[in-house]
């Protein structure tokens, strides 16, 4: 039984059948990858998860709750974060202010009116935030506004984000999309790291089968919107229906 | 039945107003994505040209007629407008007495050249600028446009007649077959419905059947792809500013025998037109039509006897009321595209 | 103090001690000398600073935290006012109660409207507030006379009840603070010049100041922070488990009750209430002020809204004689081109000058009155320390955030 159980999930667009009969098994404390050709459904998956999209039947349950129906913040308070494609972060504010933003909602929950505190006496949110920071160095910049740092930063900074709310799942959407080589790497180090510090399950959607290899504990390969294999990384480089549908054209 | 009809007919005109500023709105926020708060100010300046071209009909030299005597036994001072000089009495009194509808001439080139100096001189600077801001200085633009009007033209309304031919009311209901009197209708406001059918279709087939067009439909659905194509944007939003202007201009002229202009008439109509864009759809020009001529009847509708003696104050609200349902129930309002201003 | 970092204690002194002696401020020119046109200094222009500085705070709140644009909030001044003038008639015509209804009936309205008209963003929640408050606006003129009194306004008269007043012996009661009467004033002389203190005036600059208090706290607070973070990324909220709805709703229901406050003043100062104060142009006023002084700024929308109403009081004053008093030393035709120039923008003209204004604002000071001073200052400090010297980025956007 693992954390996050997909069953049966099917999602219709008019016509198209995006999602048909997925089945996912997503174990604790482990990095499962999904990978898949473009239009494969990844996405719509993904946001199947987090509360965006319903699917048209099925079901979804994380953690032994069912998620299907309950809006993205109440699904994130079930303790499902998410990094998305291009990093999405509260540009307008202080890298310190964007981290702390996630502990306030850890511990006041989806709302509270807390309209007569001050944000400077809440000294455990902030020193929660700075130690965030620190491991994922950026303490220094704590200051900057987040919209001024640079791409790999604000990755950097939206991951901060997700961690400091220790959540059980970490869904990461094609984290090194529209990457450099180098920054890539930085990257599968800095969730190496987080991996190795916590005790965290991450559910990784990807494109690049370099990030997928390093990483991933197990694949699910998608493909026209159904799983085809569900395999360690050793197993699926040689499969041939996965080479058929996939590594056929992207000769790794 | 003749009730509902009456009121159909009575709703097409005001609907006939709206949905000319309405497409006007859309074309400038489909095509450039700015949010025009001064497009009611085009529609008064469109007004406005038709009294100043009546102004300037009625300038008069004064002579005196040594024959005739006023009251005071005086030599009496006779008033005649140069026109009348020139073309002959007759001719001359025609001219004035078509005032209005030739204003359209004086309009066309007027609007067009407003809208140009206002997309050149100011909304270019305001693309890339949030949605907020865009409100924000085409409403000071408003204010502006609205205060000039008032200097130099005061701020009572100035009567502005149709021609003569057009001023009485045709009784309708008797071609219909019911009885005379029943559903009667002043000319004027057939000519205007008409008219404002003449334009849309014009704006419509402009759209569909010329090169133009067909960038400025791309460009409505695909904003960015356009302008990656190479394809002059900037040359053509101007031109496309200038069409929205003298939309809303002409629309403002020949609606001066209906309502007489005044300088906030813009502000009225502007608040309206937006519901009006909203409920047809952000950036559907058929939808802005549609609800144009929806909401025109419906406040018509809901200004008759029976409906207010059981809705009491109906007829003030019932517009808001339609907007504030639409834009709950259908987000997009009623023929709008997903995503469309919802940041 | 009063729980507040240093940097806001000295704002908050520095506000409380121009309320406090605007009477004395405002009037730097000897009572009778040509420049006394410029004086502000008397109770009823005061009284209308603080008051709509109350509005405009409020108005901040919701468009310079959550950028929420309301075109509607003229409503709530309207019903404040409204809920204020029936106190004085039903009740008494002490200040509190009115007040006190004011605040909590625009609230009310506040939370019914806000729930409808925030359930979308962008600019169809501004035109669905706009909707909402022209259909008030209508209604109070038409449908709803038996309460608002339609064209001629709400009025206290001699046969209202006022239960706790008792009888009115003669004339028509006024509105007082525990027997503290809202137009008394005294009058102080020192040589040429004469300071107005009315109680009245009192009164609004106390709220005023606590009003500006609560917005600094506010700003100051995780739910600021929260609204902030509204404004920057919806999206980044809702998957970081907040949900944006309740805290954009507090902001626009917080922000109602503050205009509430202030039609409630409005009717304290002048027992009367009209339909339009709940015009669209009142509403699009108040948006003017906040970003006219800064929005999203605390001390903004106070400037603005002074800015605002001193020049509309001051501009509308000016007339051709005025002027051609000032161009008396040119040569006659000079004097009279100019007098001809300026003529368009004083007087009537007021609007002309605010619409010319509030666009140079928008285009050139995105960020107000404030961001021009703080310009100006860096200007200045830059000289100062040598050229060269440029602020750290971080230094700058916290100044801006402030």
């Amino acid at each position: 039984m693992g954390i996050l159980e997909v069953k049966g999930v099917n999602k219709r667009f008019g016509g198209l059948q995006a999602l048909g009969d997925v089945n996912l098994s997503v174990k604790e404390n482990s990095v499962h990858a999904i990978i898949g050709p473009n239009g494969a459904g990844k996405s719509t998956l993904l946001n199947c998860l987090v509360g965006k999209l319903i699917p048209d039947s099925g079901s979804v349950m994380f953690d032994g709750k069912s998620v299907l129906g309950r809006k993205p913040h109440e699904i994130n308070q079930m303790g499902i974060s998410r990094v998305f494609q291009t990093p999405e972060i509260f540009g307008d504010l202080s890298v310190l202010e964007n981290v702390m933003i996630p502990c306030f909602a850890r511990r006041d929950g989806a709302f509270r009116l807390h309209a007569y505190e001050t944000v400077r006496k809440e000294t455990d949110i902030r020193e929660q935030a700075e130690a965030m920071l620190e491991d994922v160095d950026m303490l220094d910049k704590r200051h900057m506004t987040a919209s001024s740092l640079s791409r790999g930063d604000k990755r950097r900074l939206e991951m901060a984000m997700c961690l400091v709310q220790a959540p059980k799942l970490l869904l990461l959407d094609e984290p090194t999309a529209g990457m450099a080589r180098a920054d890539t790497n930085n990257t599968i180090d800095l969730l190496k790291e987080i991996k190795a510090k916590r005790d965290i399950t991450m559910c990784i959607i990807e494109h690049d089968m370099h990030v997928v290899f390093s990483l991933a504990e197990r694949i699910t390969v998608l493909a026209q919107g159904t799983p085809l294999v569900e395999e360690t990384p050793e197993n699926i480089k040689g499969h041939p229906k996965v080479r058929e549908a996939y590594l056929g054209e992207a000769q790794v | 039945m003749d009730a509902i009809l009456i009121q159909i007919l009575n709703g097409l005109d005001k609907g006939s107003a709206y949905a000319l500023i309405a497409l006007g709105l859309t074309l400038i926020f489909g095509t450039l994505g700015v949010v025009n708060f001064a497009h009611g100010a085009l529609f008064m300046i469109g007004a406005f040209c038709a009294v100043t071209l009546q102004k300037i009909l009625t300038i008069s030299v004064t002579t005196i007629d040594p024959e005739r005597t006023d009251f005071l036994g005086n030599p009496l001072k006779v008033q005649t407008p140069y026109v009348e000089n020139w073309f002959g009495p007759e001719i001359g009194a025609t001219i004035v007495d078509w005032a209005v509808p030739l204003a359209i001439l004086l309009a066309i080139p007027v609007m067009i050249l407003v809208g140009f100096a206002m997309e050149r001189g100011l909304i270019k600077h305001f693309y890339k600028r949030p949605h907020a801001d865009q409100i924000l200085v085409t409403f000071g633009l408003a204010i502006v446009l609205q205060e000039i009007i008032k200097y130099f033209y005061g701020a009572n309304p100035i009567p502005t007649p149709a021609p003569s031919t057009f001023r009485g009311s045709l009784d309708i209901g008797v071609w219909l077959g019911f009885d005379p009197f029943t559903i009667i209708y002043p000319y004027w406001r057939l000519v205007y419905f008409f008219f404002a059918g003449t334009i849309i279709a014009a704006v419509f087939a402009f759209l569909q059947f010329t090169t133009f067009g067909m960038v400025v439909r791309a460009g409505m659905a695909d904003r960015e792809t356009v302008g990656l194509l190479g394809i002059d944007i900037d040359r053509r939003f101007t031109l496309m500013f200038g069409l929205a202007a003298a939309v809303a201009g002409l629309a403002g002229v020949m609606y001066t025998p209906i309502l007489s202009p005044n300088y906030h008439m813009g502000m009225d109509f502007l608040v309206l037109s937006f519901v009006v864009v909203v409920v047809g759809g952000m950036g559907s020009l058929p939808g802005a039509v549609l609800a144009g001529f929806l909401l025109g009847i419906l406040q018509s509708f809901a200004s008759m006897n029976e409906v207010k003696s059981l809705l009491p104050g109906i007829d003030q609200i019932i517009i808001y009321l339609v907007a504030i349902v639409i834009l709950l129930t259908r987000p997009r309002g009623l023929m709008g595209r997903r995503g469309v201003m919802e940041d | 103090m009063l729980g507040l970092e240093r940097k806001d204690t000295y704002l908050m002194l520095a506000v409380a001690f121009i309320t406090l002696f605007a009477p004395i401020i405002l009037n730097p020119f000897p009572a009778g000398s040509a420049l006394a046109q410029f004086n502000a200094g008397y109770p009823d222009l005061m009284q209308r600073f603080v008051i709509f500085g109350i509005f405009a705070i409020g108005f901040n709140i919701l468009f310079g935290l959550t950028g929420y644009l309301s075109f509607g909030h003229a409503a709530f001044l309207g019903i404040g006012s409204y809920s204020a003038v029936w106190m004085f008639k039903l009740l008494s015509m002490n200040v509190i109660p009115a007040i006190l209804l004011s605040i909590v009936m625009a609230g009310l309205f506040a939370l019914v409207i806000g729930f409808v008209s925030l359930r979308r963003s962008g600019i169809y929640f501004s035109i669905l507030t706009l909707a909402f408050a022209q259909m008030s606006y209508n209604l109070a003129y038409s449908v709803l006379t038996p309460v608002t009194n339609g064209e001629t306004g709400l009025q206290i008269s001699l046969n209202d009840p006022r239960i706790l007043d008792g009888p009115s012996n003669g004339g028509l009661p006024v509105t007082s603070l525990f027997g503290a009467e809202m137009r008394d004033s005294t009058t102080l002389f020192v040589g040429p010049w004469s300071w107005d203190f009315s109680v009245g005036y009192y009164v609004c600059a106390a709220l005023m100041l606590l009003a500006f208090y609560l917005s600094v706290r506010i700003f100051r607070s995780p739910f600021g922070m929260m609204l902030r973070a509204v404004k920057s990324n919806q999206q980044r909220m809702n998957y970081t488990g907040l949900n944006t709805r309740p805290y954009t709703l507090a902001a626009f229901v917080i922000s109602g009750m503050y205009a509430g406050l202030a039609g409630g003043l409005l009717a304290a100062m002048d027992p009367l209430a009209g339909a339009d104060r709940m015009q669209w142009t009142a509403s699009g006023e108040v948006v003017l002020m906040t970003i006219l002084g800064g929005a999203g700024t605390l001390i903004g929308p106070v400037l603005g809204a002074g800015f605002i109403k001193y020049f509309e009081n001051i501009f509308s004053k000016i007339n051709d004689g005025i002027l051609h008093q000032w161009f008396a030393f040119m040569p006659d035709g000079l004097e009279n081109v100019m007098v001809t120039l300026i003529h368009p923008f004083i007087g009537k003209g007021w609007h002309l000058t605010l619409g010319i204004m509030f666009m140079l604002v928008v285009i050139f000071l995105p960020g107000g009155l404030v961001e021009g001073a703080q310009r100006t200052g860096r200007l200045f400090r830059r000289r100062d320390r040598n050229a060269g010297h440029v602020e750290s980025d971080a230094a700058r956007q916290r100044a801006a955030a402030e």
